[in-house]
């Protein structure tokens, strides 16, 4: 048996493929930015913060990280609106990625912070600083310097997941995926380009962390 | 008036009571050494001033400022005194100079270039004003620790406190830190140390107290305390018969 391959419909579906693209990155760059501050404020939180705060911090990351993404897609999308909280699909994928960014973000974070040294702490305290000033000058640059490599991976794996929010019409590259190939009956091609798109894409998005990680923390002169 | 006053201050951790009513008043621009076994109290002693550790009982005010456990009095109280640690605790993502500049534009919000004047100032005084831009990383651990002095004297305080600053390093980089701290105290900087450097002590000190079992044991003038133990405990903690 032999298949001919044929990519004779690419150049035809490229204005798809490249808006699909650009919901992604879309997304991916959204979710991450909102999704690891808000897992920084909660291994704040979970770490240092408030005693009243940390249940309600622990009951989010933890309904988050043991119940699927797509499900948490599903009640943000088609769910919340039974309470009148309507959004588009869009904003909901966005949503849902933060949120979910955020869950993971903040355990990887906190371990971060809870390696800090304890003199580290002492030492910000000596100088007068408050708690929280000592958190936010002192520990938290290290501290993501300590996980950046498991952050950058989180950040990676929720992108790629990011392909289940075409399961509520978000048009990402998945969603362009499925509609071109439904058109041009051309699954094996269609999903070859998609699979090469995201994983360029992936690979982009770790380079790039890494140079955020290269721009963000100090380096010896000499390394 | 005494600048630190120590008054009847004792301290428990669970069952095990380590200040067992501690009393000393320091004058401003007196040096006085801590001595003593680990365990003896010293340590803690020296970071209850500093309000690093709660105080269970009695009282310490350092001119005028008053230990108490809310974030206004530690303020207070921390502005007056710095501290020197052990391990250094210099932050290492910022570079020397960074270190000194931190605390002064964070919690005096003094600006940037008023931070950075006075940063140069105390690393010169450390004979460091070199390695500004240097990490903690790339500084021996001497460099380290004259650093984490500059850090400390950045925000003017009128006492340091140093526990065992010298006992991380190796032996060859003790004197350049212990010159440094010779000449604050010549400058008149009042100073309480805990120190095994026992030359140093009676060399620079102008008071020896040795703590034993949470309490003062012996408190005098060096010549004395190192020349006249009067009590067996000293003397076996001195090594003399």
């Amino acid at each position: 048996m032999t298949y001919q391959f044929d990519f004779g419909w690419l150049i035809g579906s490229l204005p798809v493929l490249l808006k699909g693209i650009r919901i992604t990155v879309q997304l991916i760059l959204i979710g991450a930015v909102f999704g690891v501050a808000l897992g920084i404020a909660c291994a704040w939180v979970r770490a240092l913060g408030p005693k009243w705060l940390k249940p309600v911090v622990a009951t989010y990351v933890e309904l988050i990280r043991n119940t699927p993404f797509l499900i948490q897609l599903f009640f943000i999308f088609f769910g919340l609106p039974s309470l009148g909280i309507r959004m588009s699909e869009l904003t909901a994928a966005n949503l849902a990625m933060i949120v979910n960014l955020g869950a993971y973000s903040c355990e990887i974070i906190r371990a971060g912070i809870q390696a800090t040294p304890r003199g580290q702490f002492e030492a910000g305290a000596s100088l007068a600083m408050t708690p929280f000033q000592t958190f936010w000058h002192v520990v938290l640059v290290p501290a993501l310097q300590r996980i950046w490599p498991a952050l950058s991976s989180q950040i990676v794996i929720v992108m790629l997941g990011s392909a289940v929010v075409s399961q509520i019409a978000a048009e990402d590259l998945t969603f362009a995926a499925n509609f071109i190939q439904s058109r041009n009956f051309r699954a094996f091609e269609t999903y070859i380009v998609s699979t090469l798109i995201y994983l360029a894409l992936a690979i982009l998005l770790r380079q790039l962390l890494a140079g955020l990680g290269w721009m963000l923390f100090p380096r010896k002169a000499s390394r | 008036m005494s600048l630190i006053a120590i008054t009847e201050v004792k301290k428990r951790f669970g069952d095990n009571e380590v200040l067992k009513g501690i009393s000393i008043d320091v004058a401003r621009g007196e040096v006085v050494a801590i001595i003593g076994k680990s365990g003896s109290g010293k340590s803690t002693l020296l970071r209850c001033i500093n309000g690093l550790e709660t105080i269970d009982q009695g009282s310490i005010v350092v001119a005028g400022a008053q230990f108490l456990p809310d974030e206004v009095h530690l303020k207070a109280l921390r502005l007056k005194v710095g501290m020197i640690f052990q391990q250094f605790n210099l932050f290492p993502h910022l570079t020397a100079g960074g270190n000194v500049m931190l605390s002064q534009m964070v919690v005096k919000k003094t600006p940037k270039e008023d931070a950075e004047a006075v940063a140069r100032k105390m690393l010169d005084r450390v004979g460091l004003a070199h390695k500004f831009d240097a990490l903690p990383d790339e500084l021996s651990g001497g460099q380290q620790q004259r650093v984490a002095i500059a850090r400390a004297l950045a925000m003017q305080p009128i006492a340091l406190l140093c526990d065992e600053i010298t006992s991380a390093l190796d032996p060859e980089l003790v004197a350049e830190v212990l010159a440094v701290v010779k000449e604050l105290a010549a400058e008149g900087m009042t100073l309480v140390m805990v120190t095994h450097e026992m030359r140093f002590a009676r060399d620079v000190c102008s008071r020896v107290v040795f703590m034993h079992q949470g309490r003062v044991h012996e408190i005098g003038a060096p010549e004395d305390v190192f020349a006249n133990p009067r009590t067996p405990e000293l003397r076996q903690f001195l090594g003399v018969q």
